[in-house]
């Protein structure tokens, strides 16, 4: 026994019976004081000159408070990564999903009523969709003011010779593998309500994941909107999903301050769930090409990869994600010499953005698919090759991450147990097996130039405890976790503790829910901050019972000495004693935590994040020859968390992150025909039913990371990373063939049976 | 046009006025101001908007208002007894870890309702059939087939 009461403990989520009775308040569920409904006007081609864009009608409608074109932003306003995007778009669209005007009215009704009525025209231009395309010399430019269509971000690591390792390999397999467009499919849509007072400090209701981020986003948009030195507040509402959607911010928020700026009115602005397939960012699609050697036992040689990722017509954070591509590129096994190069490429299609895993499954994609072709080329079994080159705790990889504990043998070893690998593998009945590695930041990620997050724990006259924290709850449970962190340290029921984090003005800094860093960065803030609040209480309590500290302990909210049970007080009696006494104090106690983690440097070398998540997926498919389907006949995700904190809560990361890539490997894909988006519903899009889950085992791997709270690491993304390719592999276990090209759907099976079959004839 | 339509909600009679183009949700969520049920597409594909309707779990949102003269709906916030006790498939989904975001659930508590009034102990597959029209993109329905279950094995 670990003696620990609620750590590691199937503690309920704290939110859950607000959620679960409808009491919770989502951005769709809020109303606010005069509030007026806004609406936005996207374009109908995705690249055209507007010719005429006449607002008369629509201004002129009854309860209509605001119209709104690019003309009304302000200093040629824009937003994004490299500021290329307008909130409204005046004189040419780039893309379907280009907003060029907005409206304000009374009701929902009227608002939708207004943009039917706003009058464009437009002289459809050419396009470019195909990155490769925009890639040639004499391309046309999405951008006419930057000189090519590739974006200026040198995405190349380069590390030992590559040239040399390729010349001394036994074996090399390489190949071509692409992935598609998914999106997020929260089940509530993004939306915001952006409100000013009369000192016009900007208040949004909002579903972010970067609160202190937006905030710093929307003070420059006032800035530039005429309104200095001014102050902004974001309160999240309860938030209905994120996966990385919330991750920046966009332009029906900017609109939605310009509209409120411009009718002193508070303006909401919810999607459609229409609008939230068209715009909203989905995941890079990429066409890798990969080549991967060993030498004759198997030990991997090198790895050498370039990959072309379509940007869309703007720049968001999502371009950073070969960032995050590089860590499987550089670190999955053991890898002595690496070579990759990234190419995010502007074309007229919809722009992408962060999605769970940023970068990750499109590179273990082609990184895990290509091992298997690896193994087959060296006679090596597939889960042989991984055990010979899995990643070790001790380890410094090619760009200089420090491996510190590292459950990838294990997670690899439960698979093939769970699996019962040895007799399902190779049996040439169209059942087959197939698995996958994962290596991804468990110990944050130092993208920005800081990666902390700040606690705030207050304790008040009765007892009970306020947590104040900088992270963000999207439904992952980081109020949950950080309570049980507290509740731990400070010896009192859950029940007392009452977790803050949605208010900028009362919350202190973090940088966001994303690089699965909450748990790790806001775990260890809190336990700085719970410690220091104890370490207060325990010396006001040793003077009450005239005992010295380290003699005391508190359970259940009972500070008591372990010498004599007979002297002990309630933490509340603590509390009123040291308030209401002459020159009294209240206990408050605030701690920062930023995770000793390295930036890049120029060469892309450095410690990113303090500890790293692994993970093997492996699973048994059968497929039908005759009509292509796939069937998941069991699937085992084995994780190594450090230390789970909430086994409960961690299952539901990996069933969910697991079935968001099953959808990913088999079904999910958005059309897009020439810059139209063709299936944009739930109907037509296909994200998995429950009809869609397999038999499905999580397994937790703990490995104590000694820099992790109570030693956990991240696995908010873990969880959807190596699943595409352990798909594949089962199918080209089972049938032969491989599908490289993301999703495999039945037809691209029938099709590669269907030419295996004729290079036999 | 308006009308006035008179309905059960929640074991209480009620009666509004509606104009004959709303949907069940549109009067929930706008006109009685009952968000818990919500809206995750407005075209019948989602499921969030479920509230059972004499014994039947239906999409609110694709239900014209002026068939609910004269019915009994039971939405969300029908299930918590009134002194503040969750019914047993909410404490359920509460207890198995089923709810992450949670914007699926009470269109998910509502279809788990409508089956286990009809049927206490329904197999797993009535379970997957029951939700098959409410999606979740954050559990993976793992836990949610749990949560069901346990009521199911509880009754
Ligand atoms: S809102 Fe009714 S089914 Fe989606
Ligand atoms: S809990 Fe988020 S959609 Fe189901």
């Amino acid at each position: 026994m670990d003696g620990l009461k609620f750590v590691g403990k199937r503690i309920p989520k704290k939110d859950a019976p607000l959620k679960a009775t409808g009491e919770a308040i989502y951005i769709q569920d809020l109303k606010v004081p005069g509030m007026l409904y806004g609406k936005i006007l996207y374009s109908k081609y995705p690249h055209a000159k507007i010719l005429k864009l006449d607002i008369s009608k629509a201004s002129a409608l009854p309860g209509v408070k605001a119209v709104i074109t690019g003309g009304d932003v302000p200093n040629n306003f824009k937003f994004g990564f490299l500021k290329d995007n307008p909130p409204l778009k005046s004189g040419k669209v780039l893309s379907t999903r280009d907003e060029i005007a907005a409206v304000a009215a009374v009701s929902q009704e009227i608002a939708e009523e207004a943009i039917d009525l706003i009058d464009v025209e437009y002289e459809e231009l050419p396009g470019i969709f195909d990155p490769i395309e925009a890639m040639k010399e004499g391309a046309a430019l999405v951008h006419e003011e930057f000189p090519s269509n590739v974006l200026k971000m040198p995405w190349k690591f380069v590390h030992g010779d590559v040239e040399a390792a390729k010349k001394e390999s036994a074996f090399i397999a390489e190949d071509t593998f692409s992935t598609q467009w998914v999106t997020h499919c929260c089940l509530g849509t993004s939306g915001c309500v952006a409100s000013f007072d009369v000192g016009n400090t900007l208040t949004m209701y909002s579903n972010t994941q970067i609160p202190s981020l937006a905030q710093g986003d929307f003070l420059e948009a006032l800035k530039a909107f005429g309104l200095k030195n001014k102050r902004v507040r974001i309160i999240q509402t309860v938030i209905g999903g994120g996966f990385g959607s919330k991750l920046d911010t966009y332009a029906y928020e900017y609109i939605a301050i310009l509209l409120a700026l411009k009718t002193r009115r508070p303006v909401k602005i919810v999607f459609s769930r229409e609008e939230e397939f068209l715009a909203t960012s989905p995941r890079q699609p990429t066409i890798t090409k990969i080549s991967q050697g060993c030498d004759k036992d198997g030990k991997l040689t090198f790895r050498e990869m370039a990959m072309v990722l379509d940007n869309g017509a703007y720049t968001s954070w999502g371009a950073t994600t070969p960032s995050v591509m590089m860590v499987p590129i550089s670190s999955l096994y053991k890898v002595p010499n690496i070579k990759y190069t990234a190419k995010c490429v502007y074309t007229n299609n919809t722009y992408s953005q962060a999605f769970r895993g940023y970068g990750n499954p499109q590179a273990t994609f082609a990184i895990e698919s290509c091992l298997d072709q690896l193994a087959e080329k060296a006679g090596i079994d597939p889960v042989e090759i991984r055990r010979i080159n899995a990643n070790e705790s001790g380890e410094v990889t090619p760009q200089n991450f420090r491996i510190t504990s590292c459950g990838m043998k294990d997670c690899i070893e439960e698979v093939v147990k769970r699996l019962d690998w040895k007799n399902k593998c190779k049996r040439g009945n169209g059942k087959g097996v197939g698995m996958a590695s994962l290596i991804h930041v468990g110990g944050a990620a130092r993208v920005y130039k800081s990666d902390g997050c700040g606690t705030i724990i207050k304790v008040d006259d009765n007892g009970k405890v306020d947590v104040i924290t900088g992270a963000s709850e999207i439904g992952q449970g980081s109020d949950t976790i950080i309570a049980q962190i507290v509740a731990e340290v400070l010896g009192i029921p859950m029940d007392d503790i009452n977790v803050i984090n949605n208010d900028t003005d009362v919350c202190p800094w973090d940088v966001g829910a994303h690089a699965s860093r909450t748990t790790f960065v806001a775990g260890n803030s809190a336990l700085g901050a719970a410690q220091k609040i104890k370490a207060q209480i325990m010396e006001i309590a040793a003077k009450n019972l005239g005992e010295p500290v380290d003699a005391l302990d508190m359970q259940d909210g009972i500070i008591f000495s372990k010498n004599d049970k007979e002297k002990s007080i309630p933490l509340g009696k603590v509390l009123r004693k040291a308030h209401y006494s002459l020159g009294g104090r209240m206990l408050v106690a605030e701690h920062f935590y930023d995770p000793p983690n390295e930036n890049f440097d120029q060469t892309f070398r450095g410690n990113l994040s303090v500890s790293y998540a692994y993970g093997a997926h492996g699973v048994e498919v059968e497929v039908d020859r005759e009509t292509g389907q796939v069937k998941i006949l069991n699937y085992i995700a084995a994780h190594d968390v450090g230390k789970a904190i909430n086994p409960m809560l961690l299952e539901g990361q990996i069933y969910g992150g697991g079935l968001q890539g099953i959808g990913y490997a088999l079904g999910e894909r958005m059309i897009y025909d020439k810059g139209y988006l063709k299936n944009g519903n739930f109907l037509d899009y296909k994200m998995p039913t429950v009809r869609d889950v397999p038999p499905v085992q999580a397994v937790i791997v703990e490995s104590d990371e000694q820099a992790g709270p109570f030693g956990a690491k991240g696995i908010g993304e873990p969880g959807l990373v190596p699943t595409a390719p352990a798909i594949a592999n089962a199918i080209y276990d089972a049938v032969g063939v491989r599908i490289k090209d993301l999703p495999i759907t039945p037809e691209k099976i029938l099709r590669a049976l269907k030419e295996k079959e004729g290079q036999k004839a | 046009m308006k009308k006035e339509i008179n309905f059960t909600l929640n074991n209480e009679k009620v009666t509004v006025e509606a104009d004959t183009q709303w949907t069940l949700l549109y009067v929930l969520r706008e006109v009685l101001e009952m968000t818990g049920t919500k809206e995750g597409c407005g075209y019948g594909e989602c499921g969030a908007c479920t509230v059972v309707i004499d014994g039947q779990a239906v999409n609110s949102c694709l239900y014209p208002i002026m068939e609910v003269e004269g019915r009994n709906i039971i939405t969300i916030e029908g299930l918590m007894t009134k002194s503040g006790e969750l019914d047993p498939i909410q404490k359920a989904f509460v207890d198995e870890g089923a709810v992450q975001c949670g914007f699926c659930i009470p269109g998910m508590i509502m279809s788990a309702k409508a089956l286990l009034d009809a049927k206490p102990k329904p197999t797993e597959d009535e379970i997957k059939e029951s939700i098959e029209g409410n999606l979740c993109r954050c559990t993976g329905y793992v836990k949610i087939i749990d949560a069901i279950k346990s009521v199911a094995g509880g009754r």
